[in-house]
């Protein structure tokens, strides 16, 4: 393989293996500048996943399926949103519930789609701007959940910095008492932002399906919920750089299976450590304020929120 | 319809919660087999009672449970005082290995010692693997759950590097699996025709040692106030880096104890896939045992039988293994709402 | 010619107490109207309901002559009720135009609210700049900012918390014109304050509350400083014939210097160079109004934080600034906090095991680490008894208690592992009249048999009836100690009030 089609291979595959992050961890980053925590994101990935894969498998809609990703990712977050908002109930068991729940959910209902492969979603082919070489078919061959992706950043950076409703999420994750106490709906927003991570999470796991390795398995998202999770605390609860942490991931990720296939002296298993242990280092040194960036956390985040009248 | 707080916490609603919470899964059960074409009473007998209607059946609940209340327990400290160990199925692995490293070491020798060396060195490993995040907690303010999960994809790939690499049989057709442990490394039978081994034995020591401990140990009082009154852990002269410590030390050696338990127990050598997840189910364990040993000891033998179950529905009814994991997330749903009554009471709005 | 805003026989209750009983209460438009008490005197709780964040269990408001509803801080916005809370409700990671923003009914954008925000700081004096996050802001840039927020909503009636508590003197100053000027134009004030001495300037009538019913309603400038704090803390206040003890000179624990810095940049106060004595026998008082440095005074005392010089605190002469908490104890030093439940006691475990919390060693109730019940529940069936604390038994969760009784146990405890200095924070707070008096005359009785006692407390009643000196702590510093038998209410009120030297205290009285 010459220089050039490394390269590209190598990018293409860092995109791909990078997107589904970034729709989670954004997912996650709107509902924890709400000030909820929802360690649940595997299990609604996952849910998204087979979702959307055994309605791609069957109805041979791309669409569909991306729909029915976010759709039924929103669901099971629904169950979420009620057990903590309205039940008060700790967020962090609730949560990993969630994710128990969707393993085990999702392994059952994918258990007949077991075997397929779905081949439908198709990347870009715009006349001439695809065919430059190199760059043509990075920035102008990408499917269109890639294209979702980058869109999702900026739209949502300009949601919370411009927008009235994205100011009312930043002041209720920042301190609902106060929020509650000059008439902002607590409750409204946080499901609004639980149903939206839900959606998320379950798009990012639909691309899992439909793109990444598209077929079914049991456990396919392989921890890539709590990498998200991971990422929304690098980002520092802000988007572009919970887009880039994404990349930086998928990067690493790749990187180690390159090194695999290359035949690398250390033996694969230690390389595939190298993301975990990565997350915890840069997870350390934020915690710790070495890497020039404190660690701003919505105020209320993961408390519960109690208004007595 | 709205929420009020209670004066004073409901007592009767501490045991009533997890009852509440077991006929509710039993009912959406019921609907999830209905909704998947299968009669909802036979399903629920096939899942239920039919694992347990044997001897057999009994012996494997208990085999099953083993781990998962030894882990149960180790966690159920950390959450009573807010430390959330999520890490318990990495120190579960590590604690295997290192106990099954001993036993292949000194493997084909016979010294009554060596299985007692191995419980050890396997509930040493489980607390160095804990070790980490506790230090990153206290030391750097790291958050402990993401820290403590991903070890445990390490922990899993360390396992795997081992078994791949110099725990691997040489003699074993080049299967990713260790010798098979030989007669001394093996936790012994307790009852001749099952498969109950020493450590059920272990689990009843644990249990009522825990039993002790939380309501008669200052450990049990230190960690008890950490997570009830914070302020008041503070006033009582409680140090809360040693609570976090404390908890994952617990919680370390019993996930390490339980993993050697399961590699020297039933599977009787080091594979590459130890535990279908005890660590993580661990958690719902000691949620619905009401982070209390004894209710742990029950809701182990619960949790065990819905694994049972899962296998029986697998080969009864041609269902996946996966409604396991379903009915074990729908429990802790319920009974984290349920939950709910114990704080608060409905009041119709007036 | 209708009251602006008018209540009518409001009462309030929360479980165990009365916080409003059939208050009524006028303000006329463009009144600047004082709302006086003590702390728990209700004044707090009846501001919320004006402003629609709680409701009244009955009576009803009035607005304009017109019967109202204010369900909610957005119908109080509607009328034209604006509010400036003593605890601010800023959001610190976002700027000063989005705080505002959050707080006015959608309509403008970021950029042209910024504008308005300009032209209003301008207009009155109020320097900010709304690009600024909140959290780098002073605590006075602060409340500008709630100030702004309010004056954008053009209100009818500003309602002011204690805003004074977090200004210094020219600040204060600042903000007196400003409130003047309102009120020429129409804008009513409701201002809420202990500061006698400002009330008297400002104000052109007063409403006092004391626990719960208003008692009194005056105009300001007609009285002096004396007679308003006569109304506010009753009448009934006579030094008590003391007993004279033997005076000892012996100096049992002293503090020097003692200073802190607060990380919290709007809330904690520095304290700044405190130092006192206290000898053997000797119950020390220490008054002041809550946010004054009590609580950073007391975790300093009992050993949450650490001294930076080990000798800023002594004990018989031995440095015990970095000494623990377990450790000061062991040395003698037992203290009570001012939060019942959640730090001195836990709600959810029995009595006797809240006896263990501090009395774990002393008391050796523990056993190569286990818990002795046998004696763990003698020492808190012997406190129980002996402090008169009604409970049916020591196995009942601490919650079932009343504020009183758990109180009781909570002073028994730490009186019967026999302190050699005591140190309680507000002991008698939210206590029935008869646990206060039982646990004064306990306080007393311990002082007797040479213990020394040292109390910090909002309630000069308590400290005029068992204290041998009193100082008064304000921002973080504290007064010179004066005898109590020297000292007068009125003197201390002022002190407390605000005065901060003596100097001013003496103007005061001659008026």
């Amino acid at each position: 393989m010459s220089g050039s089609e490394f390269v590209v291979s190598a990018v293409l595959t860092i995109i791909t293996a990078a997107t589904p992050l970034v729709y989670a961890a954004l997912g996650e980053l709107i509902v924890e500048k709400s000030g909820v925590l929802n360690l649940g994101v595997e299990g609604m990935m996952i849910v998204g996943a087979v979702s959307s894969f055994a309605i791609g498998v069957t109805t041979e809609s791309a669409l569909s399926a991306i729909l029915c990703g976010a759709i039924s990712g929103a669901l099971i977050s629904g169950i979420f949103g009620f057990l903590v908002l309205i039940m008060m109930a700790n967020q962090v068991a609730t949560g990993l519930a969630l994710t128990i729940f969707g393993l085990g959910l999702s392994a059952l209902f994918g258990h007949e789609f077991v075997g397929m492969v779905y081949t439908g979603l198709e990347r870009v082919n715009i006349p001439f701007l695809s065919q430059i070489p190199i760059a043509g078919p990075i920035i102008f061959g990408q499917d269109i959940m890639v294209y979702g992706s980058v869109f999702l950043t900026v739209i949502i950076f300009w949601f919370l910095t411009r927008t009235r409703l994205g100011l009312t999420l930043r002041a209720v994750g920042e301190n609902h008492e106060a929020a509650h106490a000059i008439g902002l709906s607590v409750v409204k927003v946080r499901f609004m932002a639980i149903l939206f991570g839900g959606a998320m999470a379950g798009l990012g796991g639909a691309y899992l399906s439909l793109v990444y390795t598209p077929l079914w398995v049991e456990n396919m998202t392989a921890g890539r919920g709590w990498i998200a999770l991971a990422l929304v605390v690098f980002s520092s609860w802000r988007p572009w750089r919970a887009f880039m942490g994404a990349y930086l991931f998928g990067g690493i990720a790749i990187l180690q299976l390159h090194l695999q296939g290359v035949g690398f002296a250390i033996s694969p298993q230690l390389l595939s450590m190298l993301p975990y242990l990565v997350t915890i280092v840069v997870l350390v040194l934020i915690s710790n304020g070495s890497l020039g960036y404190h660690l701003r956390a919505p105020g209320s985040l993961g408390k519960s929120f109690y208004s007595p009248s | 319809m709205r929420i009020e707080e209670r004066m004073e916490i409901s007592k009767s609603m501490i045991y009533g919660a997890p009852l509440i919470a077991i006929f509710l899964t039993a009912c959406a059960g019921a609907c999830l087999f209905l909704l998947m074409g299968r009669d909802p009473f036979s399903s629920l007998h096939t899942f239920f009672i039919a694992p347990i209607s044997t001897l057999d059946g009994l012996s494997e609940l208990c085999v099953k449970a083993t781990p998962l209340i030894l882990i149960g327990v180790g966690l159920s400290f950390g959450f009573r005082s807010n430390v959330w160990n999520i890490g318990a199925e990495g120190q579960l692995t590590i604690g295997a290995v290192s106990g099954g490293a001993i036993a292949l070491i000194f493997f084909d020798v016979e010294s009554v010692f060596l299985l007692p060396a191995m419980i050890l060195i396997a509930a040493l490993g489980g607390m160095i693997w804990a070790a980490i995040p506790a230090f990153l907690k206290t030391r750097f303010n790291a958050n402990e759950i993401l820290t403590s999960l991903m070890l445990t994809y390490v922990g899993l790939l360390v396992l795997s590097f081992l078994i791949h690499g110099s725990m691997k049989d040489p003699d074993g057709m080049n299967f990713p699996e260790s010798k098979l442990f030989h007669e001394a490394a093996l936790m012994p039978l307790l009852i001749e025709g099952t498969r109950i081994h020493l450590g059920f034995l272990i689990v009843l020591f644990v249990v009522a040692a825990a039993w002790v401990v939380f309501s008669r140990h200052i450990i049990g009082f230190q960690v008890r106030v950490s997570g009830l009154a914070p302020r008041a852990a503070v006033f009582a002269g409680f140090n809360q880096n040693q609570t976090i410590w404390l908890s994952f030390m617990i919680a370390g050696a019993l996930s390490g104890i339980a993993g050697i338990s399961e590699v020297a127990g039933p599977l009787g050598q080091v594979v590459p896939s130890i535990s279908p997840g005890y660590g993580f189910t661990a958690i719902i364990v000691a949620f619905v045992g009401r982070l209390h040993p004894a209710g742990i000891f029950f809701s182990g033998l619960l949790i065990a039988l819905s694994y049972l179950g899962g296998e029986n529905a697998q080969i009864d009814m041609n269902l996946p293994n996966a409604v396991t994991g379903v009915f074990q997330g729908m429990l802790l749903f319920f009974l984290l709402a349920s939950d709910v009554l114990i704080r608060y009471r409905f009041k119709l709005r007036n | 010619m209708h009251s602006l805003l008018s209540l009518k026989n409001i009462q309030k209750e929360f479980p165990g107490c009365v916080a409003n009983k059939s208050v009524n209460l006028s303000i006329e438009v463009g009144e600047i109207h004082a709302l006086l008490g003590e702390n728990g005197a209700g004044k707090s709780t009846l501001v919320k309901i004006i402003y629609g964040i709680l409701m009244p269990d009955k009576g009803h408001i009035e607005w304009n002559g017109q019967r109202t509803y204010i369900r909610s801080p957005i119908v109080a916005r509607k009328l034209g009720i604006a509010m400036v809370f003593q605890h601010f409700s800023l959001f610190d990671a976002l700027t000063v135009v989005e705080n505002i923003a959050l707080g006015i009914p959608f309509g403008l954008s970021l950029s042209k609210l910024a504008q308005k925000i300009n032209d209003i700081s301008e207009l009155y004096g109020l320097t900010i700049d709304p690009h600024q996050e909140v959290h780098s802001l002073s605590v006075g840039e602060r409340q500008r900012v709630e100030i702004i927020r309010c004056l954008l909503q053009k209100p009818k009636l500003l309602i002011m918390d204690e805003p004074t508590s977090v200004l210094t003197p020219q600040e204060a100053h600042k903000l007196f014109k400003i409130l003047k000027r309102l009120s020429v134009e129409g804008c009513a004030i409701l201002y809420i304050s202990h500061r006698l001495r400002e009330i008297r300037a400002l104000c052109d009538k007063a409403t006092i509350l004391r626990q719960g019913k208003v008692v009194n309603e005056c105009d300001p400038s007609k009285e002096s400083a004396r007679t308003l704090a006569e109304m506010m803390m009753g009448s009934q206040l006579t030094v008590p014939k003391r007993q004279d003890k033997i005076k000892s000179d012996h100096v049992k624990f002293s503090v020097k210097n003692l200073s802190s810095y607060s990380k919290k940049s709007s809330f904690g106060i520095n304290l700044q160079n405190i130092s006192f004595d206290l000898r053997i026998g000797e119950i020390f008082g220490i008054a002041g109004l809550a946010g004054n440095g009590q609580l950073e005074l007391m975790k300093m005392l009992s050993g949450e934080v650490f001294c930076d010089d080990p000798e800023t605190i002594k004990l018989s002469g031995q440095p015990i600034g970095r000494l623990s908490l377990s450790e000061r104890r062991q040395k003698g030093l037992f203290f009570i906090p001012e939060e019942r439940l959640g730090h001195s006691a836990v709600a959810d475990i029995p009595l006797w095991e809240n006896g263990l919390l501090s009395a774990m060693r002393s008391q050796k109730l523990l056993n190569w680490g286990f818990l002795n019940f046998k004696k763990s529940i003698e020492f808190a069936e012997c406190i129980v008894s002996r402090f008169n604390v009604k409970v049916v038994g020591v196995g009942y969760n601490a919650s079932g208690l009343s504020g009183g009784n758990l109180q009781k146990f909570i002073v028994g405890r730490e009186i019967q592992q026999k302190p050699n200095v005591l140190i309680a924070v507000q002991p008698t707070w939210g206590v029935d009249a008869g646990s206060a008096a039982a646990i004064h005359k306990e306080i007393l009785s311990l002082a007797e048999a040479g213990s020394t006692v040292l109390i910090i407390s909002q309630d000069l009643d308590e400290l005029f009836l068992i204290a041998d000196r009193i100082t008064v702590i304000s921002e973080g510093r504290i007064s010179r100690a004066i005898e109590v038998v020297d000292a007068s209410v009125e003197e201390i009120g002022l002190l407390m009030g605000g005065s901060n030297n003596e100097e001013d205290v003496e103007e005061e009285l001659i008026l």
